[in-house]
């Protein structure tokens, strides 16, 4: 198979098409062994907790400063025309939909995508992964299973998480040029969102967390020896699940469209 | 026939690494309760021919069979359970940096052995003892001195009790005392519970304690074998200067 690859393919396609085999062997071998006592809970709420809490304070930080911003820009354009009462209904939509998934998706990408390719990595190198292999521990179901179902799960909370501190932020920017009640402002809200808004928005995130811990998982777990292998983990990490995340949303949004 | 029951045997193995040859053709029977030293330059490949014993590499070609199993053969389930019955000791001790020195050690006898909670505890109480760092129990892999870490990855390997042991430079960078320790230990264990031994060393003092056969591996295949009274008195050069 690899003879006709060098045949008909450039080098850099091949190795795409090498990495995309192995994260979809990667995909089949989670969810053979996630099924499989023994199960690792002490682990996987450890990751749980420690994925939530590394990236608590900066996807916050941004997710307030996205609400602020949109906020701000949309006043001037729509003041003028009286229209103050709009923003609300306006930057939820976009922020709900479109930009508060996909900035706090890339953000994990890079914190918390990096932070499991670089452990792994360095767990790899050191062999502290075929140490597990060897004592009859399976490492995968240790370190991949649980690193990869903590994100799935953890990455979507983290998203509802920013959105709301984004809405928060676009009150507070509101707030300086209106007199608009805070329970008015969020009563609007509620009355713009539908199902067709929330739901696709929220399944996507689901992707995108499964995502970026497989991606981190994969990268890490399959370095190179060497301890440059390590750096080089956490940042293809980054790229590959930041570019997926992109390509996930872009889906989503044909697919959303197509279904509604 | 002798009734000496065969745990490892090894025959034509072949590996290479891309273009480099580094293992041409290995040959190598170990039996029950029999501790095996393997003597070579750095680079030859005696680690690569541990990894090849579990699994973790595989041969290009040749026979790798363990306690019965053909290990390029078995499922990964299958592996899984031949590995439970062997102990590898790595050059590079291989801690888990995230874990605390008991943590180290409760982490594969919490997957791997029948013992209750209680009896875990006094398993790696009792290993640490046999190594010496009863002291360190609390503290984290980074906080441990190099040989102190050598002697954790001992402990954690010897805590399942094994049936055979594969230990990779065991002594290098002890002090001659605790090698010493250690090769005590790794002859304990082949007394009391009939364990049998591979053990990658260039420290001489060990390989007179422990070896009952001493193989040497030259260019990707044993060269000599022999006790080590044998080859100490050998007139080949390259032997010799394990030696001086
Ligand atoms: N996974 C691997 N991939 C590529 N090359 C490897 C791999 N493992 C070992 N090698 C190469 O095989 C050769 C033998 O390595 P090995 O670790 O077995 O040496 P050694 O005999 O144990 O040496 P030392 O006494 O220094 O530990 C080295 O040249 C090494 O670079
Ligand atoms: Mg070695």
């Amino acid at each position: 198979m690899f003879n006709f690859l060098n045949t008909y393919f450039p080098k850099g396609i091949q190795n795409a098409l090498i990495q995309i085999w192995g994260l979809a062997e990667f995909t089949e071998r989670y969810f053979k062994e996630i099924f499989k006592p023994p199960y690792e809970i002490k682990e996987l709420i450890r990751q749980f907790f420690q994925i939530g809490n590394k990236s608590l304070g900066l996807v916050g930080v941004t997710g307030f400063i996205i609400g602020f911003v949109l906020a701000l820009q949309a006043i001037p354009t729509l003041q003028p025309f009286g229209a103050t009462a709009l923003i609300p209904a306006m930057i939820s939509i976009s922020i709900i939909r479109e930009i508060g998934p996909v900035i706090t998706g890339l953000i994990c990408a890079g914190k918390i995508g990096s932070g499991i390719g670089a452990e792994l990595g360095s767990m790899k190198v050191t062999e502290q992964i075929d140490a597990m292999e060897v004592s009859a521990c399976n490492p995968f179901k240790f370190l991949v299973v649980t690193r990869i179902t903590a994100t799935t799960l953890m990455i979507p909370l983290l998203i509802i998480y920013a959105d709301t501190i984004a809405l928060i932020g676009g009150y507070i920017a509101l707030s300086i040029v209106s007199d608009m009640s805070i329970s008015l402002y969020f009563s609007q809200i509620f009355d713009t969102l539908t199902f067709e808004d929330i739901i696709p928005a929220t399944v996507k995130t689901f992707f995108f967390g499964f995502t970026i811990g497989l991606v981190g998982s994969y990268k890490g777990y399959t370095a190179d020896r060497g301890t440059e292998s390590v750096g080089i983990a956490a940042n293809t990490s980054v790229v590959v699940s930041s570019l997926m995340v992109i390509i996930w949303d872009m889906l989503a949004v044909q697919l959303t469209n197509i279904l509604f | 026939m002798d009734n000496s029951e065969i745990v490892i045997d090894i025959e034509h193995l072949k590996k290479s690494f891309g273009k480099t040859e580094i293992l041409k053709d290995i040959n190598l029977q170990v039996e029950r309760g029999e501790t095996v030293v393997t003597l070579g330059k750095s680079g030859t490949g005696k680690s690569v021919t541990l990894k090849c014993i579990v699994g973790l590499i595989y041969p290009d070609s040749g026979k790798v069979n363990v306690l019965g199993k053909d290990i390029p053969e078995l499922t990964y389930e299958e592996l899984q359970y031949i590995r439970k019955k062997i102990g590898f000791v790595f050059q590079s001790a291989a801690l888990y940096d995230s874990m605390s020195v008991r943590e180290n050690i409760e982490f594969p006898l919490d997957r791997n052995s029948d013992l209750d909670k209680n009896g875990i505890t006094k398993r790696v109480e009792e290993v640490l003892s046999d190594v010496g760092l009863s002291d360190s129990i609390d503290k984290m892999p980074s906080e441990l001195s190099g040989g102190m870490r050598k002697r954790l990855g001992v402990a954690r390997t010897i805590a399942l009790k094994p049936e055979i042991m594969l230990w990779d430079e065991p002594t290098t960078g002890l002090d001659p005392a605790t090698a010493r320790e250690i090769s005590n230990l790794i002859v304990d264990m082949q007394k009391k519970y009939k364990v049998s031994s591979i053990v990658v060393t260039h420290d001489m003092i060990c390989a007179k304690i422990v070896a009952d056969r001493i193989v040497v591996l030259k260019d990707g295949t044993y060269a000599n074998s022999g006790t080590y009274d044998e080859l100490v008195k050998s007139d080949d050069e390259f032997v010799r200067s394990f030696f001086e």
